[in-house]
């Protein structure tokens, strides 16, 4: 009885002794997560005044979620997103107490279609990739299973492969933008909403992808749809920007809508299939939490999200140098959104 | 058998001439056919058991050892400290640039010239980054270090690790792997001269948290799930043991009782997330303690296994015979005595016993840590529980979501690392009830 009265007291004892905390704590996606974690560890190795901030992963939205929870020691200081903040999510913000939040981007995400190098060259529009990749496409003003089975069939300029496309699996954020700006791209609703689709239904009929087994779901890394590529030479891979790059020699990376994919055309945003990468900041928790500026400072600085930085190495598409400026310059002046 | 059995029937055929049929033969078979089903159910669990473990055993023992690269290290002031201030201000020693230490000490063992920018450039995906905590620290402890050299074990960057251990294919053209020709060749080389060696992974079981495979280490997991454990012992055995005495020897037997009985064998079949839905409504929002800290995951874990320990130990305290209550109180002990003195300390062996079992269940929880945000990336080992930390199954998740081919194995070690805690917890368990158990 005695060993529950103290255990109680001693309960009692941390509970009350509310210490203030001098760790910055970071939520959201999983496909910041592991740029954050290398910049959150070379920053605990870099000013050794800061602890290492503590990053969890569980995705944007849950990120966001927490991030909104309102404003204080106990809530977390950074979101990090995949996606920008949606304007009810930053209502929710504001109705509870988070009235600043600064948005920084930290550079892009861009995706890529590749073949084999010994392949012909691809020159890709949305439309075909949807028309070779959905569960359902309109023929002859009618809503049909996909009927096609070889490239040829989708757009006369490709070659005769047997339809065969390793794209990024539903658990990667990578399959939103495929599905948004690719296969939704390439739909065309009005022929959708003329063969009976309601409009409810048009975003979901357009992200559907075949379950015949022409497109593959890859939920390893892009290695996995290297090596499946490499054994099937007439297939299409999904991979990022940065692995096309350090695999040039075995991978011929196809256009879309006519842009070659390259860090400047992402950057520019020429290039449709990539997305921006975010993290939100409570302004009201700059100058509380120890080294929450430093970390900012740190995040946006060149050594980090520069053409030659840890995070460039990783996979990050850095944005132009003057972009990098002005989101230096953002922050410095302390934009709230 | 059954032979035996006919012929004697035989003999005595005279005497009985009609024989009843009592399906014998079927029921023999009957008996014969379920004693095949349970061998087969047991080699079939065995089977995946061995599976299991042969699989994690080989990918993970890798784990336990780390390349590492021993040359002399010359602490050159011109790096650390080119304006040779650090009298005046000691924290040009913590920011100094200690990656270019190491490399022009690798360097310098490999007679590569700094000036040779390719080189260069290589040697510093070559060895760990790593290097920069090591070197800091060295200094740090003993400032003195500066101008001096030293002959340090740096760690050899995650990927020349795997190299070293076979498990990047060499054969595949070079722009295609991770390892450049050149880095393989000093690999050699340098194994070859004795400077390589692999050693004991200590730090697997000391560093924190890292994006680097080499320098990731179950450390923080460690400490997070020795305050868990602690907790839930210091709250969850005393909450639990006074629970069970008091509604298996006070309590009146009504609906009342009954009630909380069935809540209390609910509540142990909960899944976990729920506690931990529980954790974050109460604990954190309500009582506003921090976040990710082991002190909250203890408290959730703590609700979880409550009804474990409170179920195990009824069940203990209703083992030991009336007889011993009878004669407790016929000598004239009161109720409490009887408790104290005789009942429980018959029953400590089965309260035990429940109690390993329930923390090690609560050892191996994820799901409820995932609300309380525990599962995070924590490179800080904490000072107290309230500091964040993740738990060691937490790291185990973790690392398996990492691209890099050496967390694979970093990933396999870990559940060896837990495995061997939880046989240690249940052989204890074993131990204990073998030693002090008594049966009547």
């Amino acid at each position: 009885m005695k060993i529950a009265l103290y255990a109680s007291a001693a309960v009692i004892a941390l509970t009350s002794a509310a210490v203030a905390r001098d760790q910055i704590q970071v939520a959201g996606s999983s496909t910041v997560l592991p740029y954050a974690k290398i910049v959150a560890e070379q920053f605990g190795e870099t000013f050794t005044d800061f602890k290492t901030p503590v990053v969890e992963s569980g995705g944007s939205g849950a990120g966001i979620k927490q991030f909104c929870e309102g404003v204080g020691e106990d809530k977390i200081d950074i979101a990090n997103s995949s996606r920008a903040i949606k304007a009810d999510e930053l209502e929710t913000c504001k109705a509870n107490g988070v009235t600043e939040v600064e948005e920084v981007k930290i550079g892009y995400d861009g995706i890529v279609f590749a073949t084999d190098i010994a392949g012909p060259d691809f020159a890709i529009e949305p439309v075909d990739i949807y028309k070779a990749l959905a569960a359902q496409v309109v023929v002859d003003g009618k809503l049909v299973d996909n009927p096609y089975s070889k490239w040829n069939e989708v757009n006369p300029a490709f070659p005769e492969w047997d339809i065969a496309a390793y794209i990024p699996g539903e658990k990667h954020g990578t399959r939103e933008v495929f599905e948004t700006k690719v296969l939704e791209a390439g739909c065309d609703k009005d022929a959708l909403t003329a063969a009976g689709v309601v409009k409810d239904d048009l975003a979901k009929t357009c992200h559907a992808v075949r379950k015949d087994g022409k497109a593959v779901d890859i939920d390893g890394d892009y290695t996995e749809t290297l090596a499946r590529i490499d054994s099937n030479k007439t297939g299409v891979g999904v991979f990022g920007l940065a692995f096309y790059e350090n695999n040039a020699d075995k991978l011929k990376v196809a256009t879309v809508g006519g842009v070659v994919p390259t860090t400047e055309s992402i950057a520019s945003g020429e290039y449709p299939v990539s997305r921006p990468l975010f993290f939100y900041v409570k302004k009201a928790h700059l100058g509380v939490i120890p080294g929450l500026k430093e970390y900012v400072e740190f995040f946006t600085s060149d050594d980090m999200i520069g053409p030659d930085s840890p995070l460039a190495q990783y996979g990050l598409v850095a944005a132009p140098e003057a972009e990098r400026e002005e989101i230096r310059a953002k922050f410095a002046a302390g934009t709230t959104m | 058998m059954t032979e035996a059995t006919m012929s004697s029937a035989m003999s005595s055929a005279a005497a009985t001439p009609v024989r009843r049929d009592i399906g014998l033969k079927k029921r023999h078979a009957a008996e014969t056919r379920f004693r095949l089903y349970g061998i087969v159910a047991i080699a079939i669990g065995i089977t995946f058991l061995g599976l299991l473990l042969v699989s994690i055993v080989s990918k993970g023992y890798t784990a336990f050892v780390q390349t590492e690269i021993s040359v002399p290290v010359f602490f050159d002031p011109a790096i650390i400290d080119k304006d040779n201030v650090r009298e005046t201000n000691p924290k040009v020693l913590q920011t100094a640039n200690y990656p270019v230490v190491a490399r022009n000490a690798v360097a310098a063992a490999l007679g590569i010239d700094k000036t040779e920018k390719k080189a260069m450039k290589e040697l510093s995906t070559f060895v760990s980054d790593g290097s920069r905590a090591l070197l800091r620290n060295m200094v740090a402890a003993n400032p003195a270090l500066v101008g001096t050299t030293q002959t340090v074990s740096l760690l050899a960057a995650g990927d020349i690790d795997s190299a070293n251990k076979g498990q990047i294919d060499l054969t595949v053209p070079e722009a295609n792997r991770k390892v450049s020709d050149l880095q393989v060749e000093w690999l050699n080389t340098l194994k070859q001269k004795g400077i390589v060696t692999t050693g004991f992974n200590w730090g697997l079981l000391t560093f924190g948290a890292s994006s680097r495979p080499e320098t990731s280490g179950l450390g923080v997991a460690l400490i997070g799930s020795l305050y868990m454990m602690l907790i839930v012992l210091a709250i969850g055995v005393p909450l639990g043991v006074a629970a069970s005495i008091y509604l298996e020897e006070f309590a009146k037997k009504n609906r009342f009782t009954d009630l909380i009985e069935v809540n209390i064998n609910n509540l142990a079949a909960v899944p976990s997330i729920v506690f931990g839905l529980l954790g974050l409504a109460v604990f954190i929002n309500f009582f506003g303690l921090p976040r990710s800290a082991p002190v909250v995951g203890g408290l959730v874990l703590t609700l979880m296994t409550l009804p474990t320990i409170i179920i195990a130990t009824r069940s203990a305290l209703r083992s030991v015979p009336p007889s011993i209550r009878s004669a407790a109180l016929g000598v004239g002990a009161s109720k409490m005595q009887m408790v104290f003195d005789h009942v429980l300390p018959l029953a400590t062996p089965g309260i035990l016993t429940g109690t390993i079992i329930g923390l090690a269940r609560a050892l191996g929880e994820t799901a409820p840590l995932l609300l309380i945000g525990m599962v995070a990336f924590v490179a800080d080992a904490p000072s107290n529980p309230l500091q964040p930390a993740t738990a060691l199954p937490v790291q185990i998740f973790m690392w398996t979501n990492e691209a890099e081919r050496a967390f694979v194995e970093r990933a396999s070690g870990a559940i060896i690392v837990l495995l061997l805690f939880l046989a240690v917890m249940n052989i204890t368990a074993i131990l204990l009830r073998r030693r002090f158990e008594r049966r009547w």
